[in-house]
């Protein structure tokens, strides 16, 4: 398929899953937030900045919850609206059905906006938010020939899920080191963090309501069956890569699906006491393998040199 | 002389009832008033139907439209603005013999403009011999001295044409312009019959309509023939502007068609002069170019250096010939609407035959007693600007104000090669639907004819009609629909 084709299919998928994310913490963080100490509030939207991946800038004055909520904000509707016109360029490639329903959101959270909803019922905002995004997930999946492009959309969604839950996990252990007593308000912030990823109620089926930091590191890194840890998204990233490779019969291509394969390996045969023993840096290296698969996509797939094609 | 079964009275009622005849030739009535043989089944149809039955196919026809998201652009607003092609629920139907005439005529004439283009950029017999005026050809907004001395692929310059007929009020079918550049509106041909069969199958059944569904097959095979030499199974691809493009929707509807790749210019790129596409499995040759992109836009390093819509080195790529562009760079040169006036002249001296196909009068400004003439009667005229299309530039003088008359006499003395003058024509009509009533409006039509190892016209066309009553500009931009048209057999 055309490289400008897969690019967009791979962008589309991205942005849409960094908004869902985005929805889905800011929202978990808006109900903590009423029963917490309101003396925490700013260190908690500190680290709800951090995990979405802000910059942070000294010459930023406000105070850390309204920097997050505009920054939240500016995350979701500009990834919707990134989905949408990357959908544009692409429409003939996608099925309508797909198209109606992100036309559809985008519109939808226009309207929303102008109307204010955001600033008086931030809740109910969010809750398009995620709705719709699985809808167009569901639509896409069921009505789009899983094919190269297909393919596309589930690395660009796996690659951003990885990435986005590891640096969670990052800034989280980075605050709340596993090993030492819990506190209530702690205990709220662990529930928090399962919830950021749709993963309370599957945690607890495993391991019960008992929170543990280890175990909900174990959880959401190294468990196979739920889709919104860092393994499973690492699998499917692996497999959908291990597709395209066939499907582009490209010869420099092994690369893309051998880095992925690292990825998926590390995190199935890493013994669990030693991911506890360097967990910072486990995330840190997620983050960079992400990164590296990215890059290497687009080396390949997309902007490769027209020389080193030629040779090839 | 009334036909046995028919009653003159049912003219005057039910739907017909505010159909009117005039000078213009009707498609569907002879001067008698009575529908003509070809006509006869569709108008029996029609007052047979209730009025109820008529509007309910109407509405389906428009919902269908809709949904397929056949949809045209519409420029010189603030932003382009994308609307739903207008359609006529009746057909215009062509008899067998008139389109035998039509099709030779078109044949004749894209073999002679072909065969003119070869000339004017390699030799130039037919500009030594005092054909046409040298300063004429030169001086054309869309000659590309680029082209000299480069030939294309089996001398066939113009792949696709699109040429507008006219009906005149004694029944020939003239020639008003041709469109050898890029000519758009043929998938509004093919998807406006894919509803009519829906809307209409009880007269699909009765009448032995000519098939048209084979077009993209057509195209397909034309643009194959044009494939550089010793390129076993050529890669095509259509080349477009994009998304913004008026005929985007067109664009995507004939690459699926064929079932060839939809590019834009930053999916390729040369190398060597050769032609590639960027796909995921790496660099793809590309040897034949259905390009939908401007002349001016197709290579910044050839002509426009502001253009990003064209793909750098393209024309050396084509000048190597590793590459075919379809239709040729320069071709717009043969459809200037001054150059239009020398085309039976042409006909005459390339082919050594009489044209099939006459042209309307033509006034050529440049020279000083036509100008005078036009000038000084400017509102019998229709003036036209030689180097648009689309309906854009054009005094329609019976239909103007003094001042827009005023605002073309200053332009044409400033720039005379720039216009031409032709009287106003009265385009046929032929019965439209409004709302539970039929009324005549003035159609044109425009066949496409393609030319690889041979010339082919599908049977049919995009008859455009002027929906506003007695208008007679009937193109899409300027509030213009269009309707299926029926050969048969």
């Amino acid at each position: 398929m055309l490289s400008r084709v897969a690019d967009s299919m791979y962008w589309m998928s991205r942005y849409l899953e960094r908004a869902e994310h985005t929805a889905r913490v800011l929202g978990v963080q808006l109900n903590l937030m009423l029963e917490q100490d309101p003396r925490s509030s700013d260190r908690r939207w500190l680290r709800v900045l951090g995990s979405l991946g802000h910059p942070g800038s000294v010459t930023e004055n406000s105070d850390p919850f309204t920097r997050a909520q505009t920054y939240a904000l500016r995350v979701i509707t500009g990834g919707i609206a990134s989905a949408r016109e990357n959908a544009r360029q692409v429409r003939e490639q996608i099925s309508s059905e797909m198209w109606e329903q992100l036309n559809r959101l985008f519109h939808e959270v226009r309207r929303m906006e102008s109307a204010g909803l955001w600033q008086a019922q931030p809740l109910d905002f969010l809750t398009v938010i995620l709705e719709s995004s699985h809808m167009v997930q569901g639509v896409t999946d069921s009505t789009m020939n899983h094919g190269e492009g297909w393919q596309f959309i589930q690395v660009g969604r796996f690659i951003e899920r990885a990435a986005a839950i590891a640096r969670l996990l990052d800034v989280y252990f980075h605050e709340f080191p596993a090993g030492q007593p819990m506190d209530s308000g702690e205990h709220m912030e662990w529930i928090g963090l399962l919830r950021s990823c749709t993963a309370f109620e599957a945690y607890c089926k495993v391991y019960t309501a008992d929170l543990r930091p280890e175990r909900v590191a174990e959880f959401l890194l190294l468990n196979n069956e739920f889709p919104h840890s860092v393994r499973f998204a690492a699998d499917h990233l692996q497999r959908s890569l291990e597709a395209i490779n066939q499907a582009a019969a490209s010869k420099r291509s092994p690369r893309v699906a051998k880095i992925a394969g690292r990825l998926s390996a590390g995190l199935m045969f890493t013994p669990l006491e030693e991911v506890v023993a360097t967990l910072a840096e486990f995330f840190a290296d997620i983050q960079r393998q992400c990164a590296r698969i990215h890059t290497a996509i687009y080396e390949v797939y997309i902007t490769y040199p027209v020389e080193a094609a030629i040779e090839a | 002389m009334a036909t046995p079964g028919f009653d003159e009275t049912r003219l005057s009622s039910g739907p017909f009832a505010s159909y009117h005849l005039d000078s213009a030739f009707d498609e569907m009535f002879d001067a008698e008033r009575q529908p003509r043989k070809h006509y006869r089944a569709l108008y029996e149809l029609l007052l047979s139907l209730p009025a109820e039955e008529l509007r309910r196919k109407k509405q389906a026809a428009d919902i269908s439209f809709l949904h397929q998201g056949i949809t045209f652009t519409v420029y010189g607003r603030d932003e382009g603005t994308e609307r739903i092609f207008p359609h006529d629920l009746l057909p215009r139907i062509i008899t067998s013999a008139e389109w035998q005439t039509i099709e030779k005529g078109l044949t004749q004439r894209i073999t002679a403009l072909n065969m003119f283009l070869r000339d004017i950029y390699n030799e130039g017999r037919c500009l030594a011999d005092g054909i046409v005026p040298r300063e004429m050809v030169y001086s054309c907004r869309h000659f590309r001295r680029q082209m000299r001395g480069v030939t294309a692929p089996k001398n066939i310059y113009v792949a696709v044409m699109g040429t507008d007929l006219i009906r005149l009020p004694d029944g020939r079918f003239v020639v008003l312009e041709d469109n050898l550049r890029v000519p758009s509106g043929v998938s509004y041909m093919l998807t406006s019959r894919q509803v009519m069969k829906r809307i209409f199958p009880e007269l699909f059944r009765h009448t032995d309509i000519r098939p048209i569904d084979h077009y993209p097959e057509a195209l397909l095979t034309t643009l194959r023939a044009l494939a550089p030499e010793g390129r076993g199974e050529p890669n095509i691809v259509l080349l477009t502007p994009g998304v913004f493009n008026s005929a985007y929707f067109e664009h995507t509807f004939l690459a699926r068609q064929m079932g060839i790749e939809l590019v834009e210019g930053r999916d390729l790129v040369v190398h060597d002069n050769v032609v590639y596409m960027r796909t995921t499995g790496g660099l793809r040759r590309v040897d034949v170019i259905y390009r939908r992109v401007d002349d001016d836009f197709i290579d910044p390093l050839a002509f426009r250096s502001d253009s990003i819509l064209g793909v750098a080195g393209l024309f050396n790529a084509y000048r190597a010939g590793n590459v075919t562009l379809a239709n040729a760079l320069g071709t717009g040169v043969a459809d200037d609407k001054a150059l239009y006036a020398y085309v039976p002249k042409l006909i005459k001296y390339f082919l050594g035959e009489d044209p099939i196909l006459d042209n309307v009068e033509t006034f050529l400004l440049t020279e000083p007693a036509e100008r005078q003439h036009v000038l000084a009667n400017l509102n019998k005229y229709v003036v036209k600007a030689v180097g648009e299309s689309g309906g854009y530039g054009m005094l329609i003088g019976p239909h103007s104000s003094a001042e827009q008359r005023e605002d073309f006499r200053q332009r044409i003395e400033a720039d005379p090669r720039n216009y031409i003058a032709q009287p106003t024509l009265m385009l046929s009509r032929a019965p439209c639907f409004f709302d539970g009533r039929v009324e005549p409006r003035h159609v044109d039509l425009r066949p496409y004819i393609l030319c690889g190892d041979k010339v082919t016209i599908v049977p049919g066309g995009l008859t455009r009609v002027a929906l506003r009553s007695g208008s007679l500009v009937v193109n899409s931009s300027q509030g213009g629909g269009s309707k299926d048209t029926w050969v048969l057999q």
